[in-house]
């Protein structure tokens, strides 16, 4: 406890708290176990959750590049954890030990003159790069044309209506698809014209290349600054127009679009070439604007149906692959197809830009085949039932939003690369990032997450978009960190800025190293419970993808239980004896509703379902993260003001009003006497007022909600005895079940007709096995 | 028969073709020598013609009407040579046995008879002719005639050479008794059994006399030039054709009957035959048995016009309903009803004519019969009185079942650099918005059923949706030519009328849209594939209408490459000039028949662009091939606009299948035309239009009766331009005869003409030319020879007797053989000749007449009163005059050729400028004075361009003038400056070649 910081700090939660907010951060440790082998005791691993663009409406950018340790291998950018001379004009990297000369520019620095890199206040700090010109935002528009005709008139409303919330100097470009695949020539007055290709060929990218006539000499180094759009503009001009110059002109392309004119026979689904479009969407923008900041948005209402990527074949009385099918190993089409959108996913990361899948169907689309496209590339992921519904539409508007300087909060082609101090190893990240595969001196053996490399791309992100990213402590037992001794991480994320800017921003962290044998009380008190939640969440849902799901459930326990065992405090062989401390409650219940949670369970959702909530949960924040495994539930009465209650069937009172958040649902749900009164009518009774102001208050509050999230929540409004009160029933505790609601003989709550296991058995057992000698 | 052998190049006829013909033997045999003795044949080309005058040399010189009178009696008998009687049947075996005629089923015999062909020693044979001394040196020594059938190899003689070596005076030579030899029914025209006398003493061939050898001892001295106009000119057939026949009513009802010429104008009248607009034979009598074919060696062939034009005064085809029962039809060989149909048992059940089957009348169909077994509604029911008619086929003759849709017309432009360039793209724009408002349509309705769609392209296709009810017509790009698809449905087959704005609009456009496009290469292959594809979308059959210029180089399927290669000509390998590059479009050809998808071409070519593999489609889908060499906007677009506006209206069918069922005894085995066959019997035919003629062989497979004849029965079933499924019903009664003589007076020359002139052109797609042109002469020579054995009047063995029906093969046949395809010329392209090849492929009989012996008409001495065509004149440059001038026709060019000493009133009418040194020639159409030379000049113009199917180019050519030499080539009764000899010369030759047979 020897950091200066924490004396000043009042408790943990602020200190986190304050960090959170200040950087972006938070480590599932906030004192780390000093040795390798401590580190592993402590079963959660080291590991923390970065926001890297994370607004900050108090941080302006800094007009100038950083400072860098001048050691090859290293090239940590100068912090204010570094030790300065200001005499000599030296600085010491912190990570390296490295003695660097200040610039030039730095001359004159002095005690009292320093530059923001150096204060500590300035832990995250941004610099905008002055160099290499600024190319557009280029928004490619991928849209499926089989989809019913109301469906489509609104999908063509919404993307007329994102004309005009684009930058007016961005690229825009238009692919319609349905059975033919048509690239949409923007720039010709008079006829329109279209380039069409086949659904069923796959096209490489220079076919595609060499068919849309974009043929020109390799890019060179892929890593290089994208040249000037200018430099190619025959190529760029036809495909891709300014908005400005060609808004008319798209708006009513976009207008005459027609739903696709082949015939559907009867008992077929119509002939969608989602994988062609796609393929071609890619190669378009890998041949004319490498690296440069692209949004490639894929609008279906439908499975793909022919060619690669398709998912399912046009035989309606053929359905699309459930969980059943692919445990059986009855998906034909899944390998395949996944593989072939892999690759796009790869592809487009390569090139530094994004795919965004809008899909709205009532039936699955190919999610969980698409899905990689969307996670590879950090782009957007939207399920919905129908393009003509609010949540679609606000969905989508909201992809334009503004930050508090008017600029959109979308940032391209980003690099996260993460520096530690010699103790720590970086074992990987998750998220919506792909690995560059950069092998560095603190790149761990041990992977966790998409590891092997210090260096991710990131081609699409928002200020919400977070990484979990582990470390592995590899400091020897017998080599003790000396007293003070504090070990360091810094994050560097290069990006496109919305604005165009080319920018930097670099997180500087340290934190305290502790012994674990002596210390362990220091390091208990700084677990943080919250972000080891959602840290080991996102660890299961990783292992998911590949692994059954009872395997990482088992898994999920055994972590549980050891990490009781090593901190909880109890008599052995005694579980009534069993007790957590403050820092460790929460987190068993985290658990249980993690084990429950759609992003562990398929039951009860579809492969495309399960794959649209990994997603979200593999990119929220840590708050939205929480809500997502824990629904937050608020009960309105009028024995007082709406109080938070906990998750549990003893909470469904028959004259109360719940509103449940899971993130992706918003459920309003009337107890019995509630729904009654109000089918009574007696809100509209002018002597029953107040309970028309509470029948009011949740609606207002969920419509608070609704504003704030992205992407937008099915917002259901139920009551005692709707088929929508499933949504709020399958998510609460079932403490009282139809198997011991007579046992319990209590009188209040509802019954949940299950045969899960409640909060309470699954306490239970964890802390028999806890207590247990035998584990 | 050409192809089955020749196809196979491992078979027998494959292997032997080229030295098997050839005679191994130490006396080179007559082909051969014919062949290869030309180069020194020269030397010695008097010493054949050498003789005394003719006997009857006193014959008038300038016309040679009197020697055909019938019955000028004549002193003169042409007996045969001792040896004669006993070497029919020798000529016979010889003939299987050696397959000189390749027709002949029995192509392989050369490896399995005596090895060689018809050399003298051979010809001897058990009897021995009484004088074979003199035949030996005969056959060893004589050389061939000097302007033989060699090609560039064989230095020519000087143009003069031809008139002294005499033949002595061969005139036409009366029928010795008409009783002898005309049989029953042999009216007193066809009698004129005119042969070609030769003074035998003094020829020096087999059966002359005596002292032959001595002669050939050294060059005889040039007694008596043959006189041109002695020998049978074929403008005197046409003209005594069209003086006895021109003009009646010629009624079909006679089984057997030989109809009028060709060029001879009449009504005709169905009776139950088929009228020969739609089917003509080579002849109208067949010989009873196989052994008699093969003796005669006449081709066996109809030629088949199926949706030939009738003019307005004849009647035109009924249509027979017979609601969901469909057309009635013999159980066992499903031949349609028709007059051939014997019906017995008071009507119940009618027996097959072509079968024999009886069948049972169905009973909707009964009618009890009259007194004489005929049907009381025998003249009510086309079906039964009439060759052709037509029925509505019922769902079973669709595909699917379905109803057909009706057909489409595609464009499809050619956009690439070059066309934009010459204003040709601009042209074909303006002109389709004109020649769609004529887009055929069945007469009872208002408009027309045929849905239009457009395609531009050049290496990649842009294809148009055209519906209606867009503001500006939608361009959609397919760049993937490799595999070609329809991009859209909806919008690109539309009626023309609904989208007449819309497709007004892209054709305004498509100039302006291209006008900045620098592309030079084009794809062909995949554009075809487009259109086929889009007819398969649309289910439909159609045409496609491809305006292209040049050479496919672009990456695509059917990429050609510039192969042309002049030294192959004259090898054997010179027939690989006429086979397409590669086999992409022959699968096309396939896939598009079988989707009913037909193609025309119009080729704007201004190089090589390889013809041979261009036209493969259009030829093998029932389309047409219009070829406008160097085109230039303002000399040939009047050409093309004719033909486009022609071509889009002209009568046809689509998703043709045709059927040739026969009677026993005989069968339909070799077709040539714009078909493609998938088996042996069905006709497969993505369209046929009225222009289009197939050409059918036949051959026995049994013996046929005198007395039931021979029956053809031609089926069409087809698919409307409204989109009815029908089906066409052409019948035809045929004589058969055991006498040779009756075969051969019911010849009909052109026929045979056009059936040699198709089956030599496929031909050359597989023989060296040479070998083609050597059967073609052996044929000729066999057929007459035949006669003169067998039917002709016994007379000198040094005379050529010719049948009447025959006395023009040889000129149209030297035509023939005179033909580019058939021997090349330094000034014709590779690409003229697999163009003329195609395009006599689908000739009708009209047509092809025309086109080997061109149409020579005096201009200076036309009765500007008359509205007649003034007499054509034989086509020589000896019929020419310095003060005439003379209007050449052959179907695909027109020469107006003036004379240095044109009368100037007649240039100042025509041309309305002073003098012959005014004219320019750089016009392509006769401006209009208004005078009356002008005016009838260009009414005769017109009438002989009517009825033609391509628009023939006008030249004109002023005498002694550089592009006279082109018009010289047309001149086919002249040696060709570049090879090709005379009829005199090739008469002389024919006459050898007979000579030696008969020996």
């Amino acid at each position: 406890m020897n950091g200066s910081v924490f004396r000043t700090m009042a408790t943990y939660l602020e200190f986190i708290q304050q960090n959170e907010e200040r950087d972006g951060v938070r480590f599932s440790w906030n004192v780390w176990p000093s040795s390798r082998l401590e580190a592993t005791r402590m079963v959660v691993p080291l590991a923390c959750l970065l926001t890297p663009l994370k607004e900050r409406p108090d941080l302006p950018p800094v007009q100038y590049e950083p400072v860098l340790c001048s050691r090859p291998t290293c090239k940590a950018i100068l912090n204010p954890l570094c030790q300065v001379d200001y005499r000599a004009k030296l600085w010491a990297c912190n990570f390296c030990f490295q003695r660097n000369q200040f610039p030039p520019a730095y001359t004159g620095i002095s005690e009292v003159n320093q530059p923001a890199e150096l204060m500590p206040q300035f832990s995250t700090i941004e610099y905008v790069l002055q160099r290499g010109a600024q190319s557009p935002l280029i928004f490619l528009y991928v849209v499926d044309t089989c989809l019913e005709e109301d469906d489509l008139q609104a999908l063509k409303e919404s993307l007329q209506m994102s004309l005009s919330l684009l930058p007016p100097d961005a690229l825009v470009g238009l692919i319609t698809f349905g059975r033919m695949v048509q690239v949409h020539e923007l720039s010709c007055e008079g006829i329109s014209k279209s380039y069409v290709f086949r659904g069923t060929k796959d096209l490489t990218a220079k076919q595609i290349q060499d068919m849309l006539g974009l043929t020109k000499p390799a890019v060179p180094m892929q890593q290089a600054r994208p040249g000037p759009p200018q430099e190619h503009p025959f190529v760029s001009s036809r495909f891709l127009q300014p908005v400005h110059k060609i808004d008319m002109n798209l708006t009513d392309l976009l207008g005459e679009l027609q739903r696709d004119p082949w015939p559907v026979t009867q008992g077929k689904r119509p002939l969608r070439s989602t994988g062609v479009a796609l393929s071609i969407a890619v190669g378009l923008l890998e041949g004319t604007f490498p690296n440069t900041g692209a949004r490639i948005m894929l609008f279906t209402g439908g499975p793909p149906t022919q060619g690669p990527g398709m998912v399912v074949g046009d035989e309606l009385k053929v359905p699309i692959r459930s969980w059943h099918d692919i445990e059986k190993d009855n998906a034909r089409f899944m390998k395949k197809a996944t593989k072939h959108y892999e690759m796009l996913a790869n592809r487009t990361a390569t090139n530094g830009h994004c795919i965004d899948i809008y899909a709205c169907a009532l039936d699955q689309t190919g999610l969980l085949e698409m899905k990689c496209c969307a996670n590879l590339t950090g782009g957007h992921m939207v399920m919905g039932d129908s393009f003509n519904t609010s949540l679609f539409k606000q969905t989508f508007q909201r992809i334009f939003s503004k930050d508090f300087n008017g600029d959109f909060r979308m940032a391209f082609g980003a690099t996260l690369e993460v520096k530690t101090s010699r103790e720590l190893k970086v074992a990987g990240a998750i998220g919506p990032c792909v690995s560059l595969n950069v092998k560095g001196p603190c790149v761990s053996e041990n992977e966790l997450g998409v590891g092997g490399t210090n260096q991710w791309k990131i081609c699409g992100l928002d200020p919400t978009s977070t990484l979990g990213i582990y470390f592995e402590v590899v400091n020897q037992h017998n080599a003790p960190v000396p007293q003070g001794g504090r070990g360091a991480i810094q994050f560097v994320t290069q990006y496109q800025h919305s604005s165009t800017q080319r920018r930097i921003r670099v997180t500087t962290i340290a934190r305290n190293w502790a012994d674990a044998q002596s210390q362990l009380r220091h390091i208990e008190a700084a677990f943080d419970q919250e972000a080891a939640a959602v840290l080991m969440a996102r660890l299961g849902v990783f292992r998911a993808e590949s692994e059954e799901g009872p395997d990482v459930l088992r898994w999920l326990d055994r972590q549980l239980i050891r990490l009781c065992q090593k901190f909880g405090q109890y008599n052995k062989e005694d579980p009534t004896s069993f007790r957590l401390s403050d820092s460790f409650s929460l987190y068993p219940q985290f658990m249980f509703h993690l084990r429950r949670s759609p992003f562990l369970q398929v039951f009860n959702n579809s492969p495309d379902e399960s794959s649209y909530y990994r997603h979200h949960f593999a990119r929220q924040d840590l708050t939205q993260s929480l809500i997502m495994i824990q629904p937050i539930l608020y009960s309105y009465s009028f024995h007082g003001p709406p109080e938070p209650v906990l998750l549990d069937s003893s909470s469904i009172l028959a004259d109360r009003i719940l509103l449940m958040d899971t993130f992706f649902q918003i459920v309003i749900y009337l107890g019995e006497t509630i729904a009654q009164w109000r089918k009574a009518g007696y809100q509209d009774m002018p002597e029953y007022e107040n309970f028309k102001h509470l029948l009011q208050a949740p609606l207002d509050d969920a419509q608070e909600i609704l504003q704030a999230r992205f992407p937008m929540p099915r917002y259901i409004n139920t009551e005692h005895g709707g088929s929508q009160a499933r949504f709020l029933l399958s998510k609460v505790n079932p403490s009282q079940t139809h198997n011991n609601l007579y046992a319990w003989g209590q009188e209040t709550g509802a019954p949940i007709l299950t045969d899960d296991v409640s909060l309470q058995v699954f306490m239970d057992h964890l802390k028999k096995l806890a207590v247990s000698s035998a584990c | 028969m050409w192809a089955p052998g020749m196809m196979k190049p491992a078979g027998p006829l494959g292997a032997a073709a080229p030295g098997g013909m050839l005679p191994q033997g130490p006396s080179p045999p007559g082909p051969h020598q014919f062949g290869q003795s030309g180069a020194h044949a020269q030397g010695h080309p008097p010493q054949r013609f050498t003789g005394p005058p003719p006997v009857n040399s006193a014959a008038p010189v300038n016309s040679a009407a009197p020697s055909y009178a019938p019955y000028s009696p004549s002193a003169q008998s042409s007996y045969p040579s001792p040896a004669s009687t006993s070497s029919v049947t020798q000529l016979g075996n010889q003939f299987n046995a050696m397959h000189i005629n390749s027709y002949g089923s029995g192509m392989a015999a050369p490896v399995q008879g005596p090895p060689g062909p018809p050399s003298a020693p051979s010809f001897q044979g058990p009897s021995r002719p009484p004088q074979p001394s003199i035949m030996q040196p005969g056959s060893q020594v004589l050389p061939p005639p000097p302007t033989a059938l060699n090609g560039p190899g064989a230095s020519p003689l000087p143009p003069s050479t031809h008139r002294q070596d005499g033949l002595p005076g061969p005139q036409y030579q009366p029928p010795p008794l008409p009783g002898q030899t005309l049989g029953p029914g042999y009216s007193p025209q066809q009698a004129a059994n005119y042969g070609l006398q030769m003074a035998g003493g003094q020829l020096a061939y087999p059966g002359g006399f005596p002292g032959g050898p001595a002669q050939m001892a050294g060059p005889p001295q040039l007694q008596k030039k043959l006189d041109p106009d002695s020998i049978p000119s074929p403008i005197q057939v046409i003209e005594n054709d069209r003086a006895t026949r021109g003009g009646q009513i010629y009624a079909t009802n006679t089984r057997g009957q030989v109809p009028p010429l060709v060029t001879t104008d009449c009504v005709i009248q169905d009776q139950g035959n088929a009228s020969p607009r739609y089917i003509r034979c080579t002849t109208y009598c067949f010989p009873c048995t196989s052994d008699m074919a093969k003796q005669a060696q006449i081709p066996l062939a109809a030629i088949i016009k199926p949706f030939a034009t009738i003019p307005s005064n004849e009647t035109p085809l009924y249509l027979v309903n017979h609601g969901e029962n469909g057309p009635v039809r013999c159980n066992r060989c499903k031949a349609y009803m028709c007059p051939f149909m014997q019906f017995i048992e008071g009507g119940r059940r009618y027996q097959c004519g072509f079968c024999n089957c009886v069948n049972d009348v169905p009973p909707f169909y009964f009618q009890h019969l009259d007194h004489i077994g005929r049907r009381l509604d025998h003249y009510e029911k086309p079906e039964l009185s009439l060759g052709s008619y037509e029925y509505v086929a019922t769902l079973d003759y669709c595909r699917k079942n379905k109803p057909p849709n009706p057909p489409a017309f595609i464009f499809m432009i050619d956009v690439s650099y070059s066309n934009i360039k010459n204003g040709l793209v601009k042209l074909i724009c303006e002109e389709l918005k004109t020649v769609l408002e004529k887009l055929p349509k069945e007469e009872q309705e208002e408009t027309s059923a045929i849905r239009v769609g457009f395609i531009t392209y050049n290496k990649v296709l842009h294809f148009f949706n055209v519906k209606s009810n867009l503001a500006q017509p939608q361009m959609m790009v397919v760049t993937d030519v490799g595999e070609v698809f329809v991009p859209l449905l909806d919008g690109f087959l539309v009626n023309y009328q609904e989208s007449q704005s819309v497709i007004h609009n892209l054709l305004d456009q498509i100039p302006e849209m291209f006008a900045d496009s620098n592309e030079n290469e084009t794809v062909f292959a995949p554009v075809i594939q487009a259109g086929m594809e889009a007819l398969k979308a649309a289910d439909c059959a159609g045409k496609l209408f491809i305006f292209h210029s040049s050479l496919p180089t672009a990456e695509a399927p059917g990429k050609l490459r510039n192969r042309d290669d002049k030294k192959l000509i004259n090898t054997d390998k010179e027939k690989i000039l006429f086979q397409p590059q590669t086999n992409v479009y022959d699968s096309l050809a396939k896939d598009c028949v079988a989707h009913g998808c037909c193609v025309t071409l119009f080729l704007f070519p201004s190089q090589y662009v390889d013809v041979a593999s261009l036209g493969l489609v259009p030829q093998l889908t029932g389309g047409t091939l219009y070829k406008y060499n160097n085109f230039q906007m303002h000399m040939d677009s009047q050409q093309f606009l004719n033909d486009l506006r022609n071509d889009i209206e002209k009568k046809i069918g689509f998703d043709a299948i045709m059927r040739v069922r026969t009677s026993t005894g005989f069968r339909a085995t070799d077709f040539f035309g714009g078909i493609f066959m998938n088996n042996t019997t069905d006709v497969e035919m993505a369209a046929i239009d009225c222009d289009k003629a197939v050409t059918v062989e036949f051959k026995h497979d049994d013996k046929l009766g005198e007395d039931s004849g021979a029956l053809i029965q031609c089926a069409v079933l087809y698919t409307t331009i409204g989109g009815q499924r029908r089906l066409r019903i052409h019948n035809l009664s045929l004589n058969c005869s055991s006498q040779l003589a009756d075969l051969y007076k019911s010849c009909e020359t052109d026929a045979l003409i056009n059936f040699f002139a198709k089956s030599a052109f496929k031909a050359v797609l597989h023989q060296p030319l040479k070998v083609i042109r050597e059967i073609l002469v052996n044929q000729t020579a066999h057929m007459l020879a035949c006669y003169r054995k067998n039917c002709a009047s016994p007379s000198a063995a040094s005379q050529l007797i010719l049948p009447d029906s025959m006395k023009v093969l040889p000129v149209y046949m030297n035509c023939l053989l005179k033909n580019c395809v058939l021997l090349s010329r330094p000034e014709i392209s590779t690409d003229e000749r697999a163009y003329q090849r195609q395009l006599v492929m689908t000739m009708g009989v009209a047509d092809s007449q025309l086109f080997f012996y061109p149409q020579l008409l005096p201009i200076h001495t036309l009765d500007v009163k008359s509205t007649t065509l003034p007499a054509a004149i034989r086509c020589s440059e000896s019929r020419l005059s310095e003060e005439g001038i003379f209007l050449l026709a052959n179907g695909l060019n027109m020469f107006l050729w003036l004379g240095v000493s044109s009368p100037p009133e007649l240039v100042q009418g025509i041309f309305n400028v002073p003098s012959f040194a005014h004219v320019n020639t750089d016009m392509t159409l006769l401006p209009e004075v208004g005078n009356p030379y002008s005016q009838t000049l260009r009414m005769i113009m017109s009438i002989i361009q009517q009825k033609r199917p391509y628009s023939m180019k006008l030249t004109i050519v002023k005498q002694r003038e550089q592009p006279e030499m082109v018009f010289r080539q047309f001149l086919v009764e002249d040696k060709g400056l570049y090879g090709g000899s005379s009829y005199v010369d090739f008469l002389c030759c024919v006459h050898k070649e007979i000579c030696q047979l008969l020996n």
